[in-house]
């Protein structure tokens, strides 16, 4: 019985900490904007096409958040029923890929991260006559493997255009932030990096999945080498705890990153990211979809075959005015 | 034999043996030669903001491994304690978020959600009789799932909204994730959580009736009903306390960004149950103590900032994490086995 009363207590406390508190006057839903509905234009006739996409994201990623969007947009369009499944096992990835040649879907969209792992799967799907595009990494596959083309980002490209921007703020030595041990896109984006920059940089690891940590581990590395004056994170979630972390151990470093969304806009704004490396996932699943519906309905080739680039874009505090709405919905 | 007569109970035991068969003893010498050896293996780690940087890593930790070393000394695990931390830090920004409420009201309905949860665990546990093990971990898939797809349905993606700007912000930052400077050098809250949560953990271990039905229920759960410890909601109680230290965590985490992603937390719970082991818990129950599960996590505080400072090479961080930690088990292991032995 007294549990009972207990648990009544409590539930009717937090009644009238609901009501006494009441609400805030600032931020929160009740200050959202609604989006504006652009974007969204007319619709083309002709048979509707389904056209599915099969990622190696783990769950719960924003940036392919952002490239299913892309992709919606592209098939609402299009008038293409657009199926998602996405599994960080190469094994895993490479079934959902199968399931949908099975389905004899009109067309198939892949990334790359594992190669190996996809080479005979593809190759039924090109026996099958179902059309493949490839996207985000592993471009230099997409051709050996009987894809239309490829769209995406070289990560060492991408490392590189970052390298050689620190180097024109006559940065001395620079911090690659790794979140994920062994993760072969990341290493290539430091690899990028270290070869572009005229200073030194040095790699850390860091847990990924834990903030708190992370923030110490760079507090730490930042205390121990004081000389560090640019640190590049990987991912936009990174990027806040490097600020964090720069705040910890009195540096002066400057921070920049991979990838945006909304927080990284803020934050250049407020100018603790000096600026951001965008790879336009939007773009990659818009084409990829796009591409696709052009070459069943016309048979052309996005790029005649050969590899798109979405990025490196370089992305600073200038072009925050027109990028903070759309990086608000999401599509950017 | 003069001695024959006197109860061996009743004998008179130096301070000094009384010390050395304390579970924390071995934890406290693995800490103390941790820390000799990166003051000499790192030069910037005797820094006061270095030590600084090290007490914060070990208080997230410790924080739960408070609350996990109770609950093993309760005989149980709770693999769902990682992403718990997550779900927690979720429910208050969320439900701050979408009622437009002052973010305080969403802390209270997270206390609430995150004690639920705890109930879940310990309920399940005690009605399906099941190992904790099969029990946690089911939570443990629940909650990574709910995590994410809540988080998504509610938010639209995959983080949530900045409550930086919503009332009571403020506030809350400062109970969660404010610092406190001394002597020019600023320290977390977190630590003052920590020491406090240590604290209470001893006081109710040593001092308390409760303390005794914990180590009753771990030692021997059968046993301990039939003397009539109340061990169902014993057990259950243990899992509010890992509840309540996620709760904590939780906020830390929502006050220090002002955001929460909703993937994080997962692989944690081994990190927490890792320090309550270093710290003297045994992992079949019924031995351990609160003190000794802080030392554990100042020794993986300690190990894992050590190499940043020491600039081992980035590439080989967990083998020095890993090889460091079993060094400083060991040392706590001989110690124990040595101070078993001049008994």
């Amino acid at each position: 019985m007294r549990t009972r009363r207990t648990a009544a207590a409590i539930a009717a406390f937090a009644t009238a900490a609901v009501l006494v508190a009441g609400c805030s006057d600032s931020g929160g839903k009740g200050s959202e904007e609604k989006p504006d509905e652009g974007g969204k234009g007319g619709k083309v006739s002709g048979p509707k096409l389904t056209i599915a996409m099969v990622t190696h994201s783990g769950k719960g990623d924003a940036f392919w958040d952002i490239v299913q969007k892309g992709a919606q947009a592209a098939a609402d369009k299009d008038n293409v029923e657009f199926l998602y499944a996405s599994d960080d096992q190469a094994q895993q990835q490479a079934q959902h890929v199968q399931s949908y040649i099975d389905k004899k879907v009109d067309g198939i969209i892949v990334t790359l991260a594992k190669p190996e792992a996809m080479k005979d799967v593809l190759a039924k799907a090109k026996a099958a006559g179902i059309p493949v595009v490839t996207i985000n990494s592993g471009g230099q596959f997409s051709k050996e493997y009987g894809a239309l083309n490829h769209i995406g980002q070289d990560e060492s490209v991408a490392g590189e255009a970052v390298g050689a921007e620190l180097g024109k703020t006559n940065r001395k030595k620079a911090l690659c932030v790794i979140h994920e041990q062994g993760n072969v896109s990341l290493e290539d984006r430091c690899a990028g990096v270290k070869k572009a920059f005229g200073g030194a940089t040095e790699n850390i690891n860091v847990p990924g999945t834990d903030m708190p940590q992370t923030q110490s581990q760079i507090a730490a590395k930042l205390q121990a080498t004081d000389d560090i004056d640019a640190i590049v994170t990987l991912n936009a979630g990174i990027a806040e705890a490097a600020i964090k972390a720069k705040a910890d151990s009195g540096s002066k470093a400057e921070v920049s990153t991979f990838d945006l969304n909304e927080a990284v806009t803020e934050q250049m704004k407020n100018k603790a990211i000096t600026f951001a490396v965008d790879q336009q996932p939007y773009l990659q699943g818009y084409l990829a979809v796009d591409g696709l519906w052009l070459y069943k309905t016309n048979l052309n080739v996005i790029g005649g075959g050969q590899q798109v680039l979405t990025g490196p874009a370089i992305v600073t505090e200038k072009d925050v005015p027109q990028l903070e709405k759309l990086a608000k919905n999401g599509t950017r | 034999m003069s001695t024959a007569t006197v109860d061996e109970r009743l004998l008179r035991t130096s301070v000094w043996k009384k010390l050395l068969s304390r579970p924390e003893l071995g934890a406290v010498m693995g800490a103390v030669a941790v820390f000799v050896f990166f003051s000499f293996a790192a030069d910037s780690f005797l820094r006061m903001s270095s030590l600084s940087t090290v007490l914060y890593a070990a208080s997230t930790l410790g924080i739960m491994a408070v609350p996990v070393a109770l609950l093993m000394i309760g005989g149980e695990f709770d693999l769902s304690a990682g992403v718990l931390v997550t779900s927690s830090a979720l429910a208050s920004s969320m439900f701050s978020y979408q009622m437009t409420a002052n973010v305080w009201v969403g802390v209270f309905v997270s206390l609430l959600v995150t004690l639920g949860i705890g109930i879940f665990n310990g309920f399940m546990l005690t009605r399906t009789q099941l190992p904790s093990f099969i029990v946690t971990l089911g939570t443990f898939l629940m909650l990574t799932g709910l995590n994410l797809g809540l988080t998504k349905l509610i938010s639209g993606t995959v983080q949530t909204k900045s409550i930086a700007d919503m009332e009571g912000f403020s506030s809350a930052q400062t109970v969660f994730a404010s610092e406190i400077s001394i002597g020019g050098v600023n320290f977390k809250i977190t630590i003052l959580w920590w020491l406090a949560l240590v604290a209470l953990a001893t006081w109710i271990l040593l001092r308390t009736r409760w303390g005794n039905w914990i180590f009753a229920v771990g030692g021997n759960g059968d046993a301990a009903r039939a003397v009539g410890v109340p061990v169902t909601k014993t057990r259950i109680g243990l899992y509010m306390a890992v509840a309540f230290g996620a709760w904590i965590s939780g906020q830390h985490l929502l006050f220090s960004f002002a955001r929460v992603q909703s993937g994080e937390g997962v692989g944690n719970e081994l990190i927490y149950i890792v320090a309550a082991v270093i710290g003297g818990c045994l992992i079949t129950g019924g031995y351990g103590s609160a003190i000794g599960s802080a030392f554990g996590a100042l020794i993986f505080g300690m190990v894992s900032k050590g190499i940043v400072f020491a600039e081992w090479n980035a590439d080989w961080y967990k083998f020095f994490l890993g090889a460091m930690l079993l060094l400083a088990t060991l040392l706590n292991h001989w110690v124990r086995k040595r101070a078993e032995a001049t008994k």
